[in-house]
């Protein structure tokens, strides 16, 4: 398992950079993880990422966009807005957690 | 007297009604089915309709057949499930109480989730061909189509039979050269997810299927709204895709009493341990095949494969018993390519679709993830082995759970 460097920290994280381990993340390194992806926090961003931290913990999956709209509360159009192009993706990496499972 | 309450006659449902009344005794053991219809469709069939290649009727038998002697069937609409005491209520008021109780409703297409598909050109211009009626109809359509922009569309995952689309989009691109005008025909899928597939290898393959055929792919498309009127498809991040002929496979969800019930999740599945299917809240609950929340296909070949190991673990269960008998998410699929070919993919939770032969290494006489005219022919006869070997739970020379004999791994997956 590869690990990264995210300012002076070691965390461990998959092939393509998500964070592997629940209890490695915090706020701090939300903020590094999120400029490096060129965004930028804002009370929005915190709402829509300590929902996934906290769903997550519950029900060991990522949630999906749907899930964040429909039981967290944020618009899909609004998620488009914050994390603009791939917002799931985008959101489980700045949350430290697995990219969200394409269900086949 | 125990009572065991299977609500939904479908492919899981009849399964579990088969397999548990082989195992359990029937003077211990009353064992009850709770349909809608009389109808039991084959429903892996539907996407030939279109196409001509399988009437309606060529697909369609009475439920009670394949239900075995000493199991009841009730056939009503069901209202909700009261799991604090025990039992079910159909829309007539009426009551059913279990011990232990099966959710196998399946999922199903609501068009209506998204603004502007079920308006006024829901069956016009834009058709679907999950209902039987929706795929009699873009059958009329596709006969009747003299050619344009030819849309294939997903609205969200997670869906019933997820290779379906692309199915459909080889079979068109096969059927309009057969008519001699795929030149006329702009062919577009359009997906909410990055590739033509879920994981890396299958997209890969798949993807390149499309560019062969020339069909062009748009990807990380989450359709917010269809515009009837311009007929076009808008994306949350205002993306247009305008469109003559739209096949959408509309947002899938579990049935309605589920969610009237408590028992499901934002798209009204109920979640289960993935490696049993009991339910997380309930301990007597239990849901199959596509009703559940598991992170594999919604497929009949997972709901074949769960079967065999939870007839086993039921009967352990029902006896204060641990149930070890775990599932992996094995499924394998056709995918039909058109021109008499098709593929098969076999995978589970933790391994994606793999290219190999299947079921015996090196023999098949399947091909995974290659097409092959065995691969079409398997897909052909395998409605005569769900009517009389799946459902009736006959033994089948598969294996319940994955296995890697037979596929290659790449060096590297890049």
């Amino acid at each position: 398992m590869p690990v990264a460097a995210i300012k002076d920290r070691l965390v461990k994280v998959d092939e393509e950079g998500f964070l592997t381990d629940y209890d490695e993340w915090d706020e701090e390194l939300a903020k590094v993880l999120a400029s490096q992806i060129g965004i930028e926090m804002t009370e929005d961003h915190w709402r829509a990422i300590r929902f996934l931290r906290s769903d997550y913990k519950e029900n060991g999956e990522t949630p999906t966009l749907r899930r964040v709209s429909t039981v967290g509360g944020i618009p899909t159009k609004d998620l488009f807005t914050l994390f603009p192009k791939k917002p799931a993706k985008k959101m489980a990496y700045i949350a430290g957690l697995p990219k969200p499972r394409g269900c086949v | 007297m125990k009572r065991l309450l299977i609500l939904g006659g479908g492919t899981a449902g009849t399964m579990a009604a088969n397999r548990l009344r082989r195992r359990l005794s029937p003077t211990e053991w009353r064992i009850t089915v709770v349909d809608q219809s009389e109808a039991h469709y084959y429903q892996p069939g539907q996407l030939f309709i279109p196409f001509g290649i399988y009437r309606p009727s060529d697909l369609v038998k009475p439920r009670r057949r394949f239900l075995p002697e000493g199991v009841d069937l009730v056939i009503a609409e069901i209202e909700r499930v009261v799991p604090e005491d025990n039992k079910v209520v159909l829309a007539d008021e009426s009551e059913l109480g279990y011990d232990y109780l099966i959710i196998a409703t399946g999922t199903s297409p609501r068009p209506q989730e998204t603004p502007g598909l079920a308006g006024a050109e829901w069956q016009q211009s834009i058709h679907e061909f999950y209902t039987f009626e929706g795929a009699s109809l873009l059958g009329e359509k596709i006969a009747r189509w003299d050619g344009g922009r030819l849309v294939i569309h997903i609205v969200d995952m997670p869906i019933k039979c997820p290779v379906a689309p692309l199915e459909f989009t080889f079979l068109a691109d096969a059927y309009f050269a057969e008519q001699g005008m795929r030149d006329r025909v702009e062919m577009i899928f359009v997906t909410p997810l990055d590739g033509a597939f879920t994981r890396p290898v299958a997209s890969r393959h798949l993807g390149a299927m499309l560019e062969e055929r020339k069909v062009a792919l748009e990807t990380d498309f989450m359709v917010e709204r269809v515009d009837p009127e311009k007929k076009r498809l808008v994306s949350y991040d205002e993306r247009e895709i305008p469109f003559d002929l739209l096949v959408t496979v509309p947002l899938n969800m579990g049935a309605d009493y589920v969610a009237r019930s408590g028992l499901g999740d934002e798209l009204n599945y109920v979640p289960v341990d993935p490696q049993t299917l009991l339910s997380k809240a309930h301990d007597n609950i239990f849901a199959l095949g596509d009703a559940s929340d598991i992170p594999t296909s919604k497929a009949g070949s997972v709901a074949h494969f769960s079967l065999e190991l939870f007839e086993e673990n039921f009967v352990q269960y029902v006896r204060g018993r641990p149930m070890i008998q775990l599932f992996d998410g094995h499924a394998n699929c056709f995918i039909e390519s058109g021109r008499g070919k098709g593929l098969l993919i076999d995978f589970n939770y933790d391994t994606e679709p793999l290219p190999g032969k299947y079921p015996l290494p090196g023999l098949g006489p399947f091909t995974l993830l290659r097409e092959s005219e065995a691969n079409h022919w398997g897909k052909m006869l395998f409605r005569w082995v769900y009517w009389n070997l799946l459902l009736p739970g006959k033994e089948m020379p598969l294996e319940p759970l994955m296995s890697m004999a037979g596929k290659e791994v790449e060096a590297t997956v890049r």
